[in-house]
């Protein structure tokens, strides 16, 4: 990338590529030519081959910092304002808070039926979490990779939620409450809903079987999928239109109508995505709770 | 778009995110909003209830006023008839003293009168006496004519 001028779909490319550090396998020939010793090393990938080469023994570090870095921001603004918020009258960053707050709370009563002390902290760190995860979106595309590329490194993908190892990271930490809630609500209730529905004879247990795990699987896939595509094709189109922009000059005011458009169109998206990914869990949660 | 140990590191970071709300943010953000609201509640009751005691107090008050103008209407009344019937008894008083002032005067005059007359009377006895001795020329005496100088006094 340094020095000349890149193409677009290079310039695509390489706004859709992780910083990924992983381990290389052993004898792998990288980019610049070089060979990897026999046991294979921790490095950071030069470019989408060596990443795939990775396979799973490798982490997105731009994705993990932003992500983790926007959890704790999270956890800051709201837990200095836990510590602030009293029953006199609140003001500026505590009502906004307590805005959020309420609204969730609101939501996760409406859905979920049950007594537990995990559903409501869940709902509200599934929605601000993923609120800030998506709202990167809005920042310039090319600041920060510009910035990071000044700084010596060269991906830099800022919104997380274009990462389906983050979205997907979620869903499964959902699917395994899901679980665990199925199991310790219904107990064997949950094995006979297997099993037993929608057709309850025992000769139909394989069919049954069949078609309720695909739909419990269904639940964590859909999940985390739907918010990745949204905001991948979201970022995508953002990239596109930044690719406009070089097209050349009569391009120039077209590009930047689809610009502010597209960013207006995602100051919905943004909350949306967030809220529906929030709902679903609760959603998905409260189903495990109940009984047939 | 590979999957690889980024989605574990998410679901740890995940869980520890969660862990921290629902530790340290959840519980006191709801306490202090479900004791707002309490407050808040119970400010808008005493509101109510402070109306409501204002409804009674004004209610209470008009009666009183209602009540002392109708006391002050029966004092007034009574201080009028209580005047006029001082007035009345002075008046009777005054009457009364006039008419013992006036029939001691009378009175008095009378005596006074009375006793002018007698004086006059004596004097006229005496006179008469006087004038008839020097028209007699002769003595009379005093005790044999006295019946019939009294009875020429009486006369006069």
């Amino acid at each position: 990338m340094a020095g000349s001028t890149p193409t677009v779909s290079e310039y695509i490319t390489h706004h859709l590529t992780n910083l990924t550090f992983g381990k290389l396998p052993g004898g792998f020939e990288r980019a610049d030519g070089t060979f990897i010793g026999a046991d294979g090393a921790w490095v950071f990938a030069h470019d989408g081959a060596e990443a795939s080469a990775m396979g799973f023994n490798a982490i997105h570090v731009d994705s993990m910092l932003w992500s983790i870095g926007l959890g704790l921001v999270f956890c800051w603004i709201f837990r200095s304002v836990a510590k602030k918020a009293q029953s006199g009258v609140p003001s500026g960053m505590v009502n906004a808070v307590e805005m959020i707050v309420q609204f969730v709370d609101n939501t996760v009563r409406d859905t979920f039926h049950g007594k537990n002390k995990l559903i409501a902290p869940l709902a509200l760190t599934v929605f601000v979490w993923v609120f800030l995860l998506n709202l990167m979106d809005l920042v310039p595309i090319d600041l920060f990779p510009k910035l990071f590329e000044l700084a010596g490194v060269h991906f830099m993908k800022i919104v997380p939620s274009t990462d389906p190892n983050i979205t997907l990271g979620m869903a499964v930490g959902v699917f395994i409450l899901m679980l665990y809630y199925s199991i310790k609500v219904k107990g064997f209730g949950f094995v006979k809903e297997l099993t037993m529905t929608p057709f309850n004879h025992w000769a139909f247990i394989p069919v049954n079987l069949f078609m309720e795990i695909v739909g419990l699987l269904a639940k964590p896939f859909s999940l985390g999928l739907r918010l990745f595509g949204n905001l991948y094709a979201g970022e995508m189109i953002f990239i596109l239109i930044a690719a406009l922009f070089s097209a050349g000059a009569l391009w120039m005011v077209p590009a930047g109508l689809l610009q502010v458009a597209w960013g207006i169109f995602h100051l919905l998206v943004i909350p949306l995505q967030a809220f529906i990914f929030m709902v679903l869990t609760v959603v998905y949660l409260s189903m495990a709770h109940e009984d047939h | 778009m590979n999957i690889n140990l980024t989605l574990i590191g998410q679901m740890i970071a995940f869980v520890c995110f969660v862990m921290f709300c629902m530790k340290y943010v959840w519980p006191p953000l709801l306490a202090a909003m479900a004791e707002r609201e309490k407050k808040i509640a119970d400010g808008l009751a005493a509101a109510d209830r402070a109306s409501h005691d204002l409804e009674l107090a004004q209610e209470k008050a008009v009666e009183r006023l209602k009540e002392a103008k109708h006391e002050a209407a029966g004092i007034v009344d009574a201080a009028n008839k209580r005047g006029a019937q001082l007035i009345e008894e002075a008046k009777q008083a005054a009457i009364v003293e006039a008419d013992r002032v006036k029939a001691a005067a009378q009175a008095e005059i009378e005596q006074e009168t009375n006793r002018a007359r007698e004086q006059l009377r004596g004097q006229v006895a005496a006179l008469a006496l006087a004038g008839a001795e020097k028209v007699l020329g002769a003595q009379i005496d005093q005790a044999s004519h006295a019946e019939l100088v009294d009875k020429l006094a009486s006369e006069l």
